[in-house]
């Protein structure tokens, strides 16, 4: 049995097993996300989906959806918790926008676009981790990874390859390719997977075809990832 | 200009640190509209003046990250002497494509330009001590200063510097709108 909830005041239908942020995107309202994705399982690592529910922030990707619930979205409280977070994640990565061949196509940056962040505010780590231009199609800059899973995820459940894993505790956790030389070019990875076009971010690149869109028609130039998203389904 | 008349100006200062100008280059994009700004802003020290020192200032824009001894100085006397410091420019604000020497050891660095490279043939690390010394880091603005504004871009465009001068100068509060915020 299905019913009905309230989303920034307004009703909004849902099925009995859908979460929050289905039901709302079903209903045409876009909840910001990073870690989500239609095709796959919740996973619940990004919380940019974050909304208050009776008073407490809960992450609308796992929770499912009560009769007569009062979710709060797009409101001060919750958008300023959103910019923190990302701001963290600008921080704990190599983030330089300016020379990355996502910047434009990228999820991460059209999200703190969206949500007003003029800068990332806390100190910023500089990791160092090196890159793997090994394969002769992809490459891997594993400091721009925001351990998303999505890749992991697309790899091991529509590639059935299990290219990726992410390895390490706390600050120390890093996304990591299973092979013995811990190199892509000795997996069976290929352009062609899923798993190959699935980084939200800038970290798993075809070569080759960098900066080939032109400033003015990368996918978030012109709109906003809130209605881009909505458009394209994603 | 008559002494009451500067006095009701406002008063803007302007430096680069670790930086390449190319965000006062974007400062100066804003073209004949510098015109409606020069009527109701007098300049301090700045790369565009001759002032060497800055003095008593309503706004500092700094463009560049501090990637050495000078920078922290320079840095230090602006915020001193402004009232509202503006970190302007992704190197400003995050260290920018300089930082990408941080993962670097920054004697390695400078062997390989100043020794190791091909040509070089004599020499060595310049090392008198007018030449200010290099940081380990290239660091962002804020974590040697307080900053209170950011103008994001790899430049800021001349229109955003410009939505963010006048909102700041008639007193709003500054904000950038989706078009006219960009990190790169």
């Amino acid at each position: 049995m299905g019913g009905k909830f309230l989303f920034d005041g307004r009703p909004v239908p849902f099925e009995e097993g859908q979460t929050i942020l289905e039901a709302a995107r079903a209903a045409g309202h876009y909840i910001p996300h990073l870690c989500w994705h239609p095709d796959f399982p919740p996973h619940g690592s990004c919380k940019l989906c974050v909304v208050k529910v009776g008073g407490r922030h809960v992450s609308s990707c796992a929770l499912p959806a009560r009769d007569g619930m009062e979710v709060e979205s797009n409101t001060p409280e919750i958008n300023g918790e959103r910019r923190a977070l990302l701001q963290m994640l600008f921080v704990e990565g190599n983030h330089f926008c300016p020379s990355c061949e996502k910047s434009g196509n990228c999820q991460l940056q059209a999200l703190a676009y969206e949500l007003d962040m003029s800068s990332a505010r806390f100190a910023h780590f500089y990791p160092d981790r090196p890159v793997d231009a090994s394969h002769p199609d992809v490459l891997l800059d594993f400091n721009r990874c925001i351990f998303c899973e999505l890749c992991v995820r697309a790899s091991r459940d529509v590639d059935h390859k299990g290219v990726f894993a992410l390895t390490g505790r706390g600050i120390r956790k890093h996304l990591v390719v299973n092979a013995e030389s811990g190199r892509l070019a000795d997996t069976d990875f290929a352009v062609s997977d899923r798993a190959a076009d699935i980084c939200p971010v800038g970290v798993i690149l075809r070569k080759r075809v960098g900066f080939a869109v032109p400033i003015g028609e990368r996918k978030y130039d012109e709109a906003a990832i809130s209605s881009v998203a909505m458009e394209k389904g994603e | 200009m008559s002494d009451s008349m500067s006095l009701s100006r406002v008063r803007v200062a302007t430096t680069s640190l670790a930086g390449c100008f190319g965000c006062h280059m974007s400062f100066l994009d804003m073209d004949e509209r510098l015109l409606e700004l020069a009527k109701v802003v007098e300049f301090d020290r700045s790369p565009l003046t001759d002032i060497k020192h800055c003095g008593p200032c309503d706004i500092g824009l700094i463009e560049g990250g501090v990637c050495n001894a000078e920078n922290v100085h320079v840095l230090r006397e602006f915020r001193r002497n402004c009232k509202t410091l503006v970190a302007v420019g992704a190197c400003a604000i995050n260290g920018g494509l300089p930082a990408q020497r941080n993962h670097l050891d920054l004697g390695d660095c400078l062997q390989q330009v100043y020794v190791k490279r091909d040509g070089v043939e004599e020499g060595g690390v310049p090392d008198d001590p007018e030449l200010p010394l290099l940081l380990d880091r290239v660091h962002p603005i804020h974590e040697v200063v307080r900053v209170d504004y950011f103008i994001p871009g790899c430049p800021p465009s001349g229109d955003a510097i410009w939505k963010f001068l006048t909102d700041l100068i008639g007193g709003r509060t500054p904000r950038l709108p989706h078009p006219l915020l960009r990190f790169d």
